[in-house]
């Protein structure tokens, strides 16, 4: 299997150097915003009975978060980590720490 | 005193008759603190499959999703303190369940939503970097086994699960064509995430999982697909920090 060898080292060295050249849109570069998530897309994926399961109930609810890239947060645009621009609407802009506005009502 | 399993029985079963010995300060039954108590229970571990499985939620509608979610939750309670453990069995329970017999491809929608979270909650992953996967010389490459991030899941389904779940987050998404996909989760930072995979990739990542070393892998691939191209796969376990070194693997 001579050529399957040769493939496999081809294949492993693109890999490598795509893995290499691409920008990582790793969590380091990601840091939490708060106050841009739609209604029930925060991010988590951690399940029921944990405090961040799709628990934004409005959107841009000051109290939830979401990962942006690093440096667009405190702004009207932020990047979401997948590279997505987020329109926020006149006014709003996302924050690095928590937010009291856009709270759900109580109750 | 009412014994605990009494108490736990009618808890969960409606049916059953409030325990007699159960009485409030004064003496007098307690049938209505336990029909709230009851209720309480249901509700709650209701809202736990809401959360924990959204995209069946979606597809299901919120009234069917309630009704089976009552007979899942008695049938199948929490067997962990922990929350984010409950719904384990609810793929299996979906499979047979005949009142979504013609959604056959729901338990699977359900395994890639538990794959999701359970990926979420494995351990961290020391990734191979660039550097180190490039210092493998090339001659070793072919038999250089790796290790996989705990946090991958490989998910195989007779059914579309990806479109499927695709469409429940985007609505814009193209409409799912009958057929099987396979879908690895990978998690290169702290969201989990689920991947398309072409035909050969499943049996080329199974390959790796169990040890071989990557020309093996590579056949395994070309056994299902002949024209099968590792550069893509390879390109994005790497990308998603998948890659680990194995025991006695490159350094």
């Amino acid at each position: 299997m001579k050529t399957n060898k040769a493939l496999v080292l081809t294949a492993f060295a693109a890999a490598v150097s795509a893995t290499a050249a691409a920008v990582p849109a790793s969590a380091a570069d990601n840091v939490k915003c708060f106050g841009v998530s739609m209604a029930g897309k925060n991010d988590c994926a951690a399940g029921p009975g944990t405090t961040c399961a799709g628990t934004s109930k409005v959107d841009y609810q000051g109290n939830a978060w979401t990962l942006v890239q690093d440096g667009t947060c405190e702004s009207a645009e932020p990047v979401l980590a997948d590279g997505t621009k987020v329109m926020l609407p006149e006014g709003k802009m996302g924050s690095l720490s928590e937010l009291d506005r856009d709270l759900p009502m109580e109750g | 005193m009412t014994d605990q399993s009494t108490f736990r029985a009618a808890l969960s079963d409606p049916g059953m008759p409030v325990p007699p010995t159960l009485t409030d300060g004064t003496g007098r039954p307690a049938g209505r603190r336990f029909a709230v108590y009851r209720n309480n229970v249901a509700v709650s571990l209701t809202e736990a499959l809401i959360d924990g499985f959204p995209a069946c939620y979606m597809v299901l509608g919120d009234d069917q999703f309630r009704g089976m979610a009552a007979v899942y939750l008695r049938a199948h309670p929490p067997e962990s303190p922990l929350m984010a453990r409950f719904g384990m069995a609810l793929p299996a329970f979906l499979d047979a369940a005949p009142q979504v017999a013609r959604m056959r491809w729901i338990g699977d929608l359900a395994r890639l939503e538990l794959a999701l979270r359970d990926s979420y909650h494995a351990a961290d992953a020391d990734a191979l970097t660039p550097a180190m996967l490039s210092a493998i010389p090339p001659e070793d490459l072919g038999d250089t086994r790796f290790a996989l991030a705990q946090s991958l899941r490989l998910i195989r389904s007779d059914w579309p699960v990806w479109s499927i779940w695709q469409r429940t987050r985007d609505t814009e998404a193209p409409q799912a064509t009958p057929g099987a996909q396979d879908v690895v989760i990978l998690r290169p930072g702290y969201d989990p995430a689920p991947h398309l995979l072409s035909t050969g990739d499943a049996e080329f990542i199974d390959a790796l999982a169990q040890g071989s070393p990557l020309s093996t892998a590579a056949e395994a691939a070309c056994a299902v697909a002949p024209d099968h191209d590792p550069t893509a796969i390879l390109t994005l376990l790497m990308q998603s920090n998948a890659l680990i070194q194995a025991p006695g693997g490159p350094r």
